[in-house]
């Protein structure tokens, strides 16, 4: 069978010629469900990413198929099958509302369209065990305008309207970045149960590496639209090659009693290289050779590979698909 | 007793609901010290931005102030009339509100928000003396001069904010407070924008309180720490030793939430929801999913005590 989404070359130019995300290869099946977490700096390409994914957006280069379909030219009825195996959770799903319905539409209308349950009240259950698993009560949502709840309630609801779909993948753009931290776990933590239970694939997009690392198998660094790193969470999070990667990992504050959170109040302001390495501009230990080209992925190993070409030694990625990194 | 900048005494406030009253901030009491970094976190809903508005005078309905005082220096802050109050703030008490750097004015440049502020406070400045305290107020922020004719649209997120402190900072205020001013941001424009915050504080020689959730941020930021808890702060204490001895089993259940970054697997989050404020549980707020309640706990509300001469502790079996 072919893939559940396959994105071949994929790369996205907005009109103006603001490149957001270039040639991303990646395969996810419905045999080997994957938790991927996707991370990066404001602007790297990362909504873009998700928004190529659910075809909301057409790419400029490459081709994003659905089960062997050009997403871009579904059929109807493939397109309804495309809603159902791959949901959506986005940073601020406000404009998903519709403000003159009651929150209780986004949940009731899937499981009529869907056919999810065999009767009102069965369907009225799957609904409120779904808001349970997120921290709401349903009675305190159901029945409310969405403008009568707060931002991370409104995030929560979103997250339920995922579980109960039960898709084969499940898109997340910073789902709960406007949550605490107990909260942040629950609601992860019954994501990572769907992922082992169901066999759910997962894309976390977030600003929050520790979460990632905690819930996610795989991890790909973005920088200025194109992968900096990429591969299992504990050699990227454990053991970074990217000077990127190592730059994320050193600015995230640390609950300790110790404070070793010094460095640089201001980033260099040297615009980036045409040609070269991305990144040349706040390296600290860019060359003259990273000014001219640009690194490749290079294979440090069967799940780790880093754009940069302190790793030069090792093989470089010609096809730069990232499926075979990720666990 | 060591001497204080702003003291919140017993300090209520109430939201009018349909369906009941929202109490958002149920007597809650603190103090500053002069140059002190205070952190106020808690979970999602239990009062934080409320407070932090409640402080200023600045709830609006379907919101009241209740009860209590607040203390600038000498100036109880509920004796002042609606002009001497504005006068305070920004002067007195600045704040970064909540999503600040998105709520900039889309149409006007920078400059002229900063010149806004100001004459707002009865501090008209033009030409060139306005452009000058505009580079001195960028300058301190780590904004280059250029900033000020620019649009917000033309700047990124990290320096948005920086131009939000900008704006707080223009007369230089005692205290500043600072709601979840990084949220929005990665960890790397984080760590700079806290470290601006930071550095412009001592040189103001201003207190500050730190709004936020991300106790990575208090650990490495703030002088003390005070937990929130369905409207109540249910504990206060050095940030030390909130992370090495909580006091208050929400507080150690809060931390033990936390992702580790050494080691994979146990993330978990604290059993059970988070109250109803217009409904709450008698006795301790948190003792239906306190794994140590007693019978006591279920009936007989605990009071704030004192714990040494900075910390404070609401919990029956603290
Ligand atoms: N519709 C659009 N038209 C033009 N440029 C766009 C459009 N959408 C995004 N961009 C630009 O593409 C780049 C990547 O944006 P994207 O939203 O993917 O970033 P992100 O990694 O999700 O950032 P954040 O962490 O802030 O959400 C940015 O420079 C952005 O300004
Ligand atoms: N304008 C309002 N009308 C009615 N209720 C409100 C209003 N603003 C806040 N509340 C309620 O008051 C409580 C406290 O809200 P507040 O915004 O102070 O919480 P917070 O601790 O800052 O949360 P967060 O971490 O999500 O920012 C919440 O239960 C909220 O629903
Ligand atoms: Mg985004
Ligand atoms: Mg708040």
């Amino acid at each position: 069978m072919s893939a559940l989404i396959d994105l071949h070359d994929v790369g996205k130019t907005f009109a103006g010629g603001k490149v957001a995300l270039e040639k991303v290869s990646l395969t996810l099946t419905a045999d080997q469900p994957r938790f991927i977490a996707v991370v990066g700096e404001s602007g790297s390409g990362k909504t873009t990413l998700a928004r190529l994914l659910l075809g909301m957006i057409a790419p400029t280069t490459g081709t994003v198929r659905y089960q062997g379909d050009d997403l871009q030219r579904l059929s109807a009825a493939r397109r309804r099958d495309f809603r159902h195996d791959v949901q959506a959770v986005f940073q601020d799903p406000y404009e998903v509302y519709n403000p003159f319905y009651r929150v209780d539409h986004v949940l009731t209308m899937p499981v009529r369209k869907f056919r999810l349950a065999r009767s009102r009240a069965e369907g009225r259950a799957l609904i409120e065990t779904a808001l349970r698993s997120v921290g709401l009560r349903p009675e305190e949502i159901l029945g409310r305008y969405p403008h009568q709840l707060s931002g991370g309630q409104r995030q929560r609801i979103m997250v339920a309207r995922a579980l109960l779909l039960k898709p084969k993948l499940i898109v997340a753009d910073e789902p709960v970045s406007m949550v605490d931290a107990s909260l942040r776990a629950t609601i992860l933590t019954s994501l990572r149960r769907l992922h082992e239970e169901m066999g759910i694939s997962i894309l976390y997009i977030t600003h929050d590496l520790a979460t990632a690392y905690q819930v996610a198998d795989s991890i790909i660094v973005l920088y200025r639209a194109a992968v900096a790193e990429a591969g299992h969470v504990e050699r990227v999070v454990k053991a970074p090659l990217h000077p990127y990667t190592q730059l994320l990992i050193g600015s995230i504050p640390r609950v300790s009693t110790e404070r070793d959170w010094v460095g640089e109040e201001r980033p260099a302001g040297r615009a980036p290289s045409e040609t070269g390495c991305r990144f040349a501009d706040r390296c600290p230990s860019a060359t003259e050779h990273c000014l001219l080209q640009t690194p490749p992925l290079f294979r440090v190993a069967d799940d780790h590979a880093s754009a940069c070409f302190l790793q030069r030694n090792a093989p470089a990625m010609t096809d730069a698909q990232l499926s075979s990194l990720l666990a | 007793m060591s001497e204080t900048i702003l003291r919140v005494e017993r300090l209520r406030v109430a939201y009018d609901h349909p369906r009941g009253v929202v109490r958002a901030v149920d007597d809650v009491s603190f103090s500053l010290r002069p140059h002190e970094r205070f952190g106020l976190a808690g979970e999602s809903g239990s009062g934080k931005s409320t407070m932090a508005l409640a402080i200023l005078r600045m709830i609006k309905r379907p919101g009241r102030i209740e009860g209590g005082e607040v203390w600038l220096g000498d100036t109880a802050l509920s004796g002042l009339d609606t002009d001497r109050m504005r006068a305070l703030r920004l002067a007195g008490i600045a704040m970064v509100p909540q999503g600040s750097m998105n709520s900039l004015n889309p149409v006007v440049r920078i400059r002229d928000q900063i010149g806004d502020a100001l004459a707002d406070h009865g501090v008209g400045l033009k030409g060139r003396a306005l452009a000058e305290r505009v580079r001195d107020l960028l300058a301190q922020v780590g904004l280059p001069p250029d900033v000020a004719r620019k649009y917000p649209h033309e700047l990124s997120g990290g320096m948005k904010q920086r131009a939000c402190i900008a704006i707080a900072i223009c007369l230089r205020p005692k205290v500043i407070i600072a709601d979840e001013p990084t949220s929005a941001l990665d960890v790397v424009v984080q760590k700079q924008v806290m470290q601006t915050l930071g550095r412009v504080q001592q040189d103001l020689g201003a207190a500050i309180i730190l709004v936020g959730h991300d106790m990575g941020l208090m650990a490495q930021f703030v002088d003390r720490l005070g937990i929130m808890y369905a409207g109540r702060l249910v504990e206060v204490a050095p940030i030390r030793d909130i992370i090495t001895a909580p006091r208050h089993p929400y507080t150690r259940m809060l931390i033990e939430s936390l992702p580790s970054l050494e080691q994979r697997g146990g993330l978990r989050g604290i059993p059970g929801l988070a109250p109803l404020l217009r409904e709450l549980p008698p006795g301790c707020a948190f003792h239906p999913r306190c794994p140590a309640a007693t019978e006591r706990c279920r009936s007989e509300k605990p009071a704030v005590r004192a714990m040494g001469e900075d910390a404070t502790v609401a919990c029956h079996l603290a």
